[in-house]
């Protein structure tokens, strides 16, 4: 005789989440199949985190959709620093620094800032999609953008300096999350107005889980337009700006933009 | 004023007392990190040693973190009972780990004891304390709370039901919620934490939720945890909000970094007692808390991270909570690293939560970048269920995946109520039983398709 597995009786919920609902016990325990399962999520998200950022690859894809590109590097060598030195990943090295530096360039509205973050394989999957979607309204809105910044073992507040160097009046940084069990490649969007090194994350705002399954892309760009013509209106991020696209996307259906793509 | 001790022919210095306890503390990344941990085991030690021969009334002398500079300090100097403080007053650290060790320590006197210990002290004798001392120690400190049903009560453990969905979306929700509560999850709060900050989706979820508790009488409370100050527009706004919630920190700028201060966290306890929403009790706040995140925001002022994680819980206890939770091992592995380290400090904030008369439970958790796995998650979980934890997190399967991180799951409570023999909060326990979802050994049933809760997820 093979031993129980009480299976749950609301299984069909769970073609609504991706949650692990309604795995089934053993006695109050998980059956076996789902510890391992867990197992084999969890090994996936740890070799994600190791995986090496091909900056190459997304500033052909970036370059492609017509923005400039640079590179830059944060003050971590490797990864092994950069996940024990979050101080290091929030700085820029000095080459990176006199690069900007040297650039002399004009004052724009917007620095745009790609970091690699915890997970390379999300901005290798989100980074090209998501620009694409934004490009419209950058030109409805005539934003005037410098390059766009591929930053390696960068952290959020690395975005601070970008923009201070490029004199922009906000930095939007798009950086890899932290992987999980169920989505290794989740990309997380932070806009930050008058950026300069000392700013903290109660000053920022925040759009994460942005993926096809998660926020998906056209979404993801229609919210940072509205959080950036926000924060350029009102002078500010973080708590005192709160989020209220969905209204809009509420009361007047799908956004203009969103309906011409 | 500096310190010294003498190991051997070596004599270790110590210039202040800040610098004397970041020594003393356990081995951790984060302090590593922030410069001030020692230089080697040795020096670790004599710290302790050292520590251990200093009076509690010293910490009343000598502030870490300046008076004039930093509110959380006037806070805790400005609002110590002096007579609650007097049985022990004559102790040094050392001392006082063997009186909360002892058989005169017992819950009634450790709990009288409350207003009289600061964070600074519970941090001190918790760097002196093996991991067995945090578990007894904590053990006989008691601590109940009440919303609509009575939590911390002994014998009890509850869970926070945690059906967080990456986009919000109301049925992938509903459904992680009825999962928990098929599981007999939920008695501490079904608490959501939205992936949008924004607030017609957040009010959205909270009708959800409401709704839900209404129709079935579901004697626990809800919680969207956004920033405070969303929750009073909220409430002002008319929103069903039974707890308001806020992270908060054990320095004046760390909370400044998360945007809030003392004074717009009375104005939310206010908002919410307004709503009058408790039926048995007026516990309205649910604060989050975790070792690291004032060295994140810069404003460590040189002492290390556990000792401001207790000055966190001097923040908690001026609003009365219904529930605190340590979120231990959210940050990531630059403040705690691995395994070891986690459930160190899990241990270390239930411990002087307790002692500082909170409510706390435990959010059993670790990053996919820390070295730990779901092995060290049942060693923590399992020491604080014999330590008494007030509450642990349920999610289903360990996975949440709007965090992206790995916490407690439902069966895992359901472990810890087997080897330990815990009961829900006997409210929600006498509901599930007239549910049909557990019997009268608190053990689940088996079910059929057409549990109305079922039902209600297919309406």
């Amino acid at each position: 005789m093979r031993p129980p597995v009480v299976e749950d009786s609301w299984k069909r919920l769970s073609r609504t989440t991706q949650a692990r609902i309604a795995l089934g016990r053993a006695g109050a325990s998980l059956p076996t199949q789902e510890v391992l399962n867990f197992s084999l999520a969890h090994a996936r998200a740890r070799d994600a985190v190791h995986a090496p950022f091909d900056r190459d690859k997304i500033a052909g894809e970036i370059e492609a959709l017509g923005f400039e590109t640079l590179f830059v590097a944060s003050a971590a060598p490797d990864r092994a620093s950069y996940l024990r030195r979050p101080d290091w990943g929030r700085s820029l090295n000095p080459e990176s620094q006199a690069l900007l530096a040297a650039r002399k360039s004009e004052a724009c509205d917007l620095a745009i800032v790609v970091a690699d973050g915890l997970s390379a394989t999300a901005v290798h999957n989100q980074t090209a999609p998501l620009l694409a979607a934004f490009k419209p309204y950058i030109a409805r809105a005539g934003w005037r953008v410098g390059p766009i910044v591929i930053a390696s073992q960068a952290r959020v507040a690395l975005g601070d300096e970008i923009g201070r160097l490029l004199q922009a009046r906000a930095a939007i940084l798009l950086v890899g999350e932290r992987p999980g069990l169920s989505s290794p490649d989740s990309l997380g969007i932070y806009v930050t107005y008058d950026p300069k090194p000392g700013r903290n994350d109660g000053e920022r705002n925040c759009i994460s889980n942005v993926r096809e399954e998660g926020l998906a892309h056209d979404l993801a760009a229609f919210k940072l337009a509205w959080l950036v013509d926000q924060a350029l209106r009102r002078k500010l991020t973080g708590v005192g700006l709160k989020d209220e696209s969905d209204l809009l996307l509420q009361s007047e259906g799908r956004p203009a933009a969103l309906s011409e793509r | 004023m500096g310190f010294h001790y003498a190991t051997g022919t070596t004599r270790w210095a110590f210039g202040s007392l800040a610098e004397l306890m970041a020594k003393a503390t356990p081995p951790r990344s984060g302090d590593m990190l922030a410069g001030i941990a020692a230089s080697c085991a040795e020096e670790n030690v004599a710290a302790k040693l050292c520590l251990a021969d200093i009076p509690l009334r010293r910490f009343l002398e000598e502030t870490l973190v300046p008076y004039e500079a930093d509110e959380i300090t006037r806070l805790i100097i400005d609002t110590h009972d002096r007579e609650a403080f007097a049985p022990i007053a004559h102790l040094t650290v050392g001392e006082f780990r063997n009186f909360l060790l002892s058989s005169e320590a017992t819950p009634e006197a450790v709990s009288a004891l409350t207003p009289g210990v600061t964070p600074e002290m519970a941090a001190a004798v918790s760097k002196l304390m093996r991991n067995q001392d945090l578990i007894l120690a904590a053990k006989k400190c008691r601590v109940v709370t009440k919303f609509r049903n009575t939590l911390g009560l002994p014998g009890t453990m509850a869970v926070r039901l945690q059906p967080n969905h990456p986009t919000d979306s109301r049925a992938g929700i509903a459904a992680s919620i009825i999962d928990g509560l098929m599981y007999g999850s939920g008695d501490a709060v079904i608490g959501i934490n939205p992936a949008s900050d924004s607030l017609p989706v957040i009010a959205d979820l909270l009708q959800l939720i409401d709704g839900l508790i209404a129709r079935f009488e579901i004697p626990t409370q809800a919680c969207v945890l956004t920033h405070v100050t969303s929750s009073i527009e909220l409430i002002n706004r008319g929103m069903p909000v039974d707890l308001v919630f806020q992270s908060v920190a054990g320095t004046e700028a760390a909370n400044r970094a998360f945007g809030v201060d003392l004074a717009v966290l009375r104005e939310g306890r206010e908002a919410a007692l307004s709503l009058k929403r408790g039926t048995i009790g007026d516990n309205v706040m649910y604060f989050e808390t975790g070792q690291g995140s004032a060295l994140s925001a810069n404003a460590h002022h040189g002492v290390d991270q556990q000792t401001l994680e207790a000055r966190a819980y001097a923040v908690c206890r001026q609003f009365k909570p219904l529930l605190v939770n340590t979120v231990v091992g959210f940050i990531g592995p630059e403040y705690l690293y691995d395994g070891k380290q986690i459930i160190r400090a899990g241990l270390e904030d239930h411990f002087c939560g307790k002692l500082m008369g909170l409510p706390l439970g435990c959010d059993v958790c670790y990053t996919n970048h820390a070295e730990a796995d779901q092995d060290d998650m049942d060693n923590l979980m399992t020491l604080l269920a014999a330590a008494g934890v007030t509450y642990i997190m349920g999610i289903p399967g360990a996975d949440d995946v709007m965090l992206n991180y790995q916490s407690t799951s439902f069966h895992d409570a359901l472990y810890l109520r087997e080897v330990f023999g815990l009961r829900r909060a006997p409210e929600f326990d006498a509901w599930l039983q007239r549910m049909r979802i557990a019997g009268a050994d608190g053990r689940l049933l088996r079910q059929e398709p057409a549990h109305p809760l079922i039902a209600w997820h297919e309406a």
